[in-house]
This record gives structure tokens, sequence and C-alpha cells, in this order.
């Protein structure tokens, strides 16, 4: 029950998982409740207020930069976009750092073998033409450009990646952002490294290992869809595998 | 188990398959045994037969229905979702799957008692 | 645990089996009333040319099915990995194909 701190103040139970790679526990703390409040605003007050030894990461506080995500009564949220009145369960939070990733300390996670997936699937851009060739006209409307823009506003902020089984039960499976930026790159026409890609996220550990289970278009904040994205390197690697490019 | 991040229909769709898929496949063995029997003319087989009888395993049966019939009915959804063109119904398809599936279960159970 | 070899050889497989297994469904539902008997299976099934190509393509595939399912499964639940996975991969569908094979014969043959 929300307990009263003064005259008006509600008061807002909070458990936050402190510790680091070899272990931690639940402390408890009582955060006084605002209106219009955030998660990573509930955070910071604990830090600033009651123990600046709290670890956690944020940078542009307006989803922009995908650093601040965390699991959030046990779903992963991006705290700084997620509004404490949306998911308080019986007036209490339980904030833990990210699943499926290593912790550094408290709330931070080590996001290096996330990003190490985006590399193993080819989720860079290889240019095909050098800087004197003309620029490459694709017109919007183009079924590669629309594909492209339906999954290209990930911010990196590893929420469908904590939620993704897959990756707990398989930990090399590229997981669904790595795959999402591959199928982008997949439909633009400028790469050269298509078959190289293809090759990549068809390995043991790749788009074939997705269950179609949607979690991670389920929280993704961006309303992208990576279980589609995924579908579609699944057709693709379909088609060159049967017709023998890869 | 049941991990909140988990707590949403498609999940649970995935679990039905996938558990679904498991019994199929331990009583896919027993299944090819039986019939099996027949090799030496259907006596043995009949007498196993005689023994399915029991009400009880009028339950089980129901249960293997249902399972094939949502791994299949499931399964067609699956094979739509990465082959076609992407349909943002997910969740009514798998509900109709459930349904349909139960739907035909029912029908054994009716059939068989 | 699959690359596209195995994925492929597991949405192939599939997708014949549906069509079998709709059969299969309604060839239940039909043929449990009043009970089951073996000489009511074996009239209809003895002999036949079109069940007993329906029974064995279903065998096969779904000898590839299970056992890449089952794969899926072990290493991902029973964190079962390399050798070991392989050998349970090729033990299941050898020996689902040796049984139903078997099945096949004697409700056709
Ligand atoms: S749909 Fe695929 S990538 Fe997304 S959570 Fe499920 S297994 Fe992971
Ligand atoms: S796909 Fe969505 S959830 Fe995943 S990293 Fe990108 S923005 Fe975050
Ligand atoms: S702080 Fe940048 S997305 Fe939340």
């Amino acid at each position: 029950m929300a307990r009263r701190l003064g005259l008006h103040q509600e008061v807002l139970q909070v458990n936050v998982w402190r510790g680091n790679a070899s272990g931690g526990k639940h402390c408890h703390y009582e955060v006084p409740s605002l209106e219009s409040q955030t998660i990573l605003d509930v955070v910071t007050w604990i830090q600033r207020n009651l123990d600046p030894k709290l670890s956690y990461r944020f940078a542009c506080r307006v989803g922009m930069c995908g650093t601040c995500a965390m699991m959030v009564n046990g779903k992963p949220r991006w705290t700084c976009r997620t509004h404490v009145r949306k998911v308080l369960d019986n007036n209490t939070l339980t904030i833990e750092p990210l699943r499926n990733l290593p912790v550094i300390k408290d709330l931070a996670c080590d996001m290096s073998e996330f990003f190490d997936k985006w590399d193993r699937a080819q989720g860079r851009f290889h240019p095909s033409k050098t800087r004197s060739d003309d620029v490459v006209r694709i017109p919007p409307t183009s079924v590669h450009r629309t594909q492209v823009d339906a999954a290209i506003e990930c911010i990196n902020c590893a929420i469908c990646y904590a939620a993704c089984d897959v990756v707990q039960w398989n930990p090399d499976y590229l997981g669904p952002a790595a795959l999402n930026r591959a199928w982008t790159l997949v439909n633009d026409v400028r790469d050269n490294n298509q078959t190289v890609r293809l090759r990549a996220v068809s390995s043991d550990a790749g788009c074939h290992n997705c269950h179609s289970h949607q979690s991670c278009t389920t929280y993704c904040p961006n309303e992208i869809n990576p279980t589609a994205s995924i579908a579609g390197l699944k057709r693709a690697t379909a088609k060159a595998t049967l017709s023998g490019k890869i | 188990m049941l991990k909140p991040h988990r707590h949403h229909p498609l999940w649970f769709a995935f679990i039905v398959h996938r558990l679904s898929g498991v019994c199929l496949a331990l009583f896919l063995p027993a299944h090819f045994y039986v019939l099996g029997l027949a090799l030496n003319n259907g006596e043995s087989l009949d007498r196993f037969l005689h023994w399915t009888e029991h009400p009880l395993l009028r339950w089980v049966e129901f249960g293997l229905v249902f399972c094939l019939a949502v791994h299949m009915f499931g399964g067609v959804r699956l094979l739509a979702l990465e082959f076609m063109p992407w349909s943002p119904k997910q969740k009514t398809f798998a509900a109709l799957a459930a349904a349909l599936s139960l739907l035909v279960a029912c029908l054994f159970l009716l059939r068989a008692t | 645990m699959i690359g596209v070899r195995l994925y492929l050889a597991q949405r192939i497989s599939a997708m014949i089996m549906a069509p079998l297994v709709l059969i299969h469904l309604v060839t239940i539902i039909y043929a449990v009333q009043g009970g089951l008997d073996a000489a009511e299976i074996l009239s209809r099934t003895r002999g036949s040319v079109v069940w007993g190509a329906l029974y064995a393509l279903f065998v096969l595939t779904v000898s590839v099915h299970a056992a890449i399912g089952l794969r899926v499964v072990s290493h991902e639940w029973l964190k079962l990995r390399g050798t070991g996975l392989d050998v349970l991969t090729w033990v299941v569908g050898l020996g689902l194909m040796l049984l139903g094979g078997r099945a096949v014969v004697a409700v056709i043959m």
C-alpha cells in the first residue's frame, strides 16, 4: 500500500538489484512519488538522495541513445520513456539489469557481446561505389527501401535481446537486433557484401534458430519488428541456398 | 518458468507448439511399435486395441489428437509467417489455430465415446 | 543449433506433412466411431498403394522433422552440445524411420 510521507507525498516501494559479476541482491528504497515520473527519474533520485554509489547508465533521457534499458518488474524497458504509473505493480517497482548480458555493476551491463554480434552478423555497410561515382537513386517507395524503413530506427538498446529466450538458451545466437540490422543491409542495394552476409546469418547461431515468438517485437520501444526482419532473412537465405548461391 | 517477459499470447503459442511437438515425438515410437504388431496378423494388435478401450485412455487420446492438431495448425501459421508477406494478425491466427484444434479434439472425443 | 540446411529440411518436411496430418485427423475421427479393431484398420490399408505411399511419405518426413525438432529442444533445454547433439539427431531420425518403416510394412503388406 502507498504510505504517506509528510502531508500528501505518496511513497513508492522500490527494489533495486545491487551487485556485480560475482553476484548481488535486491536493496529496498522508498522514493517519493511524483507527477509524470519515469523509471529513470526513480533511479536517479535514489542515486542523488540515498546512495551515490548506485551505478546505472543513461545519456539522452529522451529515447534516442538506447543506453538506459533495464528490467522493470521483470520486463525490459527503456527507463527514460517508461512512466512509473504505467508499470507500477502494487505500488512496487523491481529494477534489475538487463537479462542475457553480463553485469558490470548494479544496473550497468557489459554490452560488448551484444555489439560483437552485430559484427558477426555482418551488420556493417560495405560500399560498392567510390566517392567519384554518382549517388545511387533509390525511390522511397521501392520494395527494398520500404523494408529498410521498417527496420532502420533501431537505437541499439538491447531490449529485444533481453526479451529473447533463444539468446538465454543458446548464448551464441546472434539475437534480434543484430539480425534486424543485417536485414536492413540485405535490402541495401548499394552494399556489395551480400553473399558473405547471407552466410554469416546462416550459421549455427544465425537467423534459423529464431522461434518467432515475437518477444523482441512485443518489447521493442521503437516498434520495430525483428521477427519480421528475421523471417525476411530466413526467406533470403533459403532462396540463396536452394539456388546454390551460398 | 513463467517469467513476466513471457506473459504474452505469442509466447504461449510458442510453448504450446514446443510441448505438443515433444509429446508427439515421444508418442511416435510407441505408435509405430503398436502398428508393427499387425505384422503377426492382427491378434496382438487387437489385444492392444482392447486394452485402449479403458475410459481413462480416451482422455490421453484426446490430448494426443489435440497435440497433433495444434502442432499442425500452429505450424501452418509459422510457415505462413516465415514464407509469406508479414501479417500483423499473428495473435488472431494463433487463437484460431488453438480453437480449431480444440474443435478437432472434441469431435474426436464425441465420436470415440 | 541449426543452420540453413537443417532449417530447410525442417520446413520442407513440415510443408509436406501438413496435408498428410489433416488426412490423418479426418481418418482418426472417421474410424474411431464404434471402437477400433485390427480387422477394420487392416481392411482399409492392406494392399492399398495410396495408403502405402501416404504413410511411407509421412514416416520419412516425420523422422526428419522430429529429429531436427528434438535436436533444437535438447540443445536449448538439456544443454546438449557438439557430438552428443549430432548423435541424438541421427538416432532419433534413423530410429523413427526404422520403426515407422516396420509399421508401414505391417499395415500395408
Ligand atoms: S522472435 Fe526470434 S528473435 Fe524475437 S524473441 Fe523470439 S526467438 Fe528471439
Ligand atoms: S530492435 Fe528495438 S529493442 Fe532491439 S535494440 Fe533496436 S530499438 Fe532496441
Ligand atoms: S537515456 Fe537515451 S534512450 Fe533512455
